[in-house]
């Protein structure tokens, strides 16, 4: 546990961002090179597609294979049509010590704490099947997101199911 | 006739000092549409506050008419209406009033002083029995003309309601806005309770949620994604000194102020599931409060800071419980419908507000923890994070109109309705401030 204090690097950020949301054209103008530098992710809002890309590369959707798994309303179960899917996910991990995160999500009903355990949720179920298919739970991360970074924004039964998923990255 | 001017002043140095290096005013991003009203409001009058000849960057008449609509319980005379415009008490003509069906009037006027200060007077006279309710003397200068305008407000709400205004407190909130490239950028920002002098405090590539106030209204903490994972945040409004507080694997998230200031309530998930946890500020120890193996989140402490209430699912759906945490004694608060979430007290501790899902939709619930009473306040669109001032009339929420997420307000007895919607992009997450003296 290590708390961090990072006075000056934010006093930086977040006057620079005063500065931009004082301007004529703020809104627009105050999201580049302004704020927090992420760190871990590639920092842009996912699209739901297989092919997600991101900091960890590309190659789990090697073949084809669903890198995005999708859940009912208020439900962490896994599909049955998952499976095939993450066995071979589960045969490739085994295979080398490749890091993933395992990123859980939310549709927008409800609140946003629960949504950000429902998604965490949703996530550890992947995990936990890798997991029986002999992964090393060491190499599985679990992140969850909630409704936070919808893969669509609409508010339609269609959006909320491809909102609610785990994507493998 | 009362008058207390030096307070005055204290409380409207006491803003100085908190947005110092803050102050720079954004364009507003939030309007006011009042949708209901109460059914028999008072009305009154606000005779215009000016300078004389000097013109004042804010008109302060009103903006008190403003706050006093926007409470619901007032319906303002228009200027244009008005027969004549009292600076002082030797100018009001009750006649003007009464013909107009005016129940109260406010007047005053500003002076400009020799170092170019203000000396704002102002009166509340109850128009019937022709007697003066209030009369006091603030002094500020041009650029805090909105806080003296609420100030004004908050004064002339207690004095005709008994009610404590609360125009003079702030909102925390969340905007995702889409940038340049189309990703959306997330924004923690803070604003007069009136939606103008919208501040930045925090802009992020990643997700940032669930702003909570301290007790002292100087701070914020906040969950940011900006490590790669949910981390908790404190951060002071007037100097931006931020730290990290939580860092574990899994949720770090809901954080809330005790009533005393000396812990945060939040939930982690580094044992497995959501738990609930206090951090003591001082010692840096944490204490989990829960142990279940269902969804616990979302703690807000009662106002005598001697249990939380939370959301869990281990009955199988969200309901509302508390945990007192001296003895660990657990009681169920919810029981109707099968999603209740997201819960918070008004400030009577009596008054428990959540999210209920209403069949298939989501909307604001009241719950009378003594009565039982329970009722549904709003019928907007997927309503989410209730929060009530801190004088217990109002409480803000999060609502849908369309695809946008914005804004609105609804009064404790669900008489008053309105929305406070942002001119672009989403807003969600409003965070009602305690008060700030």
């Amino acid at each position: 546990m290590t708390f961090q204090t990072l006075k000056t690097g934010f006093l930086v950020a977040v006057l620079s961002g005063l500065l931009a949301a004082c301007s004529s054209t703020s809104t627009e103008d105050g999201s580049d090179g302004v704020g927090v530098s992420g760190t871990g992710t590639d920092g842009g809002i996912t699209t739901g597609t297989t092919d997600t890309g991101g900091a960890y590369g590309s190659d789990l959707g090697a073949g084809g294979i669903d890198t995005v798994f999708y859940f009912e309303f208020d439900r962490a179960v896994l599909r049955p049509e998952a499976r095939a899917a993450l066995d071979i996910h589960a045969q490739r991990l085994r295979s080398g010590d490749r890091q993933v995160r395992l990123e859980g999500h939310a549709d927008e009903r409800g609140t946003r704490e629960y949504n950000m355990a429902l998604g965490e949720r949703r996530a550890n179920s992947v995990k936990e099947y890798l997991v029986l298919q002999g992964v090393n739970p060491s190499q599985l991360e679990v992140i969850s997101y909630g409704e936070e970074r919808p893969a669509q924004l609409g508010s339609d039964d269609r959006s909320w199911s491809l909102n609610r998923r785990v994507e493998m990255k | 006739m009362l008058s207390t001017p030096i307070s005055a002043v204290r409380q409207l140095t006491f803003f100085l000092l908190v947005w110092l290096g803050l102050a720079l005013t954004a364009q507003a991003q939030l309007s006011i549409e009042i949708t209901q009203g109460a059914d028999n409001p008072t009305v009154i009058a606000v005779s215009p506050i000016e300078a004389g000849a000097s013109v004042l960057p804010e008109n302060i008449s009103e903006i008190v008419a403003a706050d006093l609509r926007r409470s619901g319980l007032f319906k303002t005379i228009d200027r244009a209406n008005m027969l004549s415009f009292p600076r002082v008490q030797s100018e009001v003509f009750f006649r003007d009033w009464r013909v107009l069906g005016t129940e109260y009037l406010v007047y005053g006027q500003a002076e400009r002083q020799a170092d170019g200060r203000l000396k704002v007077t102002f009166s509340l006279v109850e128009v019937l029995g022709e007697k003066t309710v209030l009369s006091q003397v603030v002094h500020g200068n041009d650029s805090n003309l909105r806080d003296i305008a609420h100030y004004i407000s908050d004064k002339v709400y207690e004095a005709i309601t008994g009610i404590r205004g609360a125009f003079s407190t702030r909102i925390a909130y969340v905007t995702a806005i889409p940038g340049r490239d189309s990703k959306l950028v997330y924004r923690l920002m803070v604003a007069d309770a009136d939606g103008a002098r919208e501040r930045l405090v925090l802009e992020s590539r990643e997700p940032l949620m669930s702003p909570a106030w301290s007790p002292d209204g100087k701070e914020l903490a906040y969950v940011s994604f900006e490590t790669g994972r949910p981390a908790i945040f404190r951060q002071r409004l007037g100097d931006a000194n931020r730290e990290q507080l939580t860092d574990f694997r899994g949720l770090n998230g809901a954080p809330a102020w005790s009533p005393d200031g000396r812990k945060l309530a939040l939930v982690l998930s580094k044992d497995g599931n959501p738990e609930i946890y206090t951090l003591d500020l001082a010692s840096r120890q944490f204490t989990r409060i829960t142990n279940h193996f269902g969804i616990d989140t979302e703690p807000n402490w009662t106002p005598d800071g001697k249990a939380l209430i939370f959301t869990s699912d281990r009955g199988g759906a969200p309901q509302i419980y508390k945990v007192a945490l001296a003895s660990g004694e657990l009681e169920r608060l919810t029981f109707r419908g099968n999603y209740n979430a997201r819960p918070r007290l008004a400030p009577d501790g009596r008054t428990l507000v959540m999210v209920h899902r209403d069949g298939g939709s989501f909307h604001i619930a009241s719950q009378d923890l003594v009565s039982g009473d329970f009722r549904v306040l709003t019928s907007t669109y997927l309503d989410e994070s209730p929060t009530v001032a801190p004088n217990g009339a109002m409480l803000l929420y999060a609502t849908k109109r369309g695809t946008q997420n914005l804004l609105a307000a609804v009064s404790i007895d669900a008489g008053v309705r309105f929305l406070l919607p942002a001119r672009q992009g989403d807003v969600r997450e409003p965070a009602w401030s305690p008060f700030l003296d």
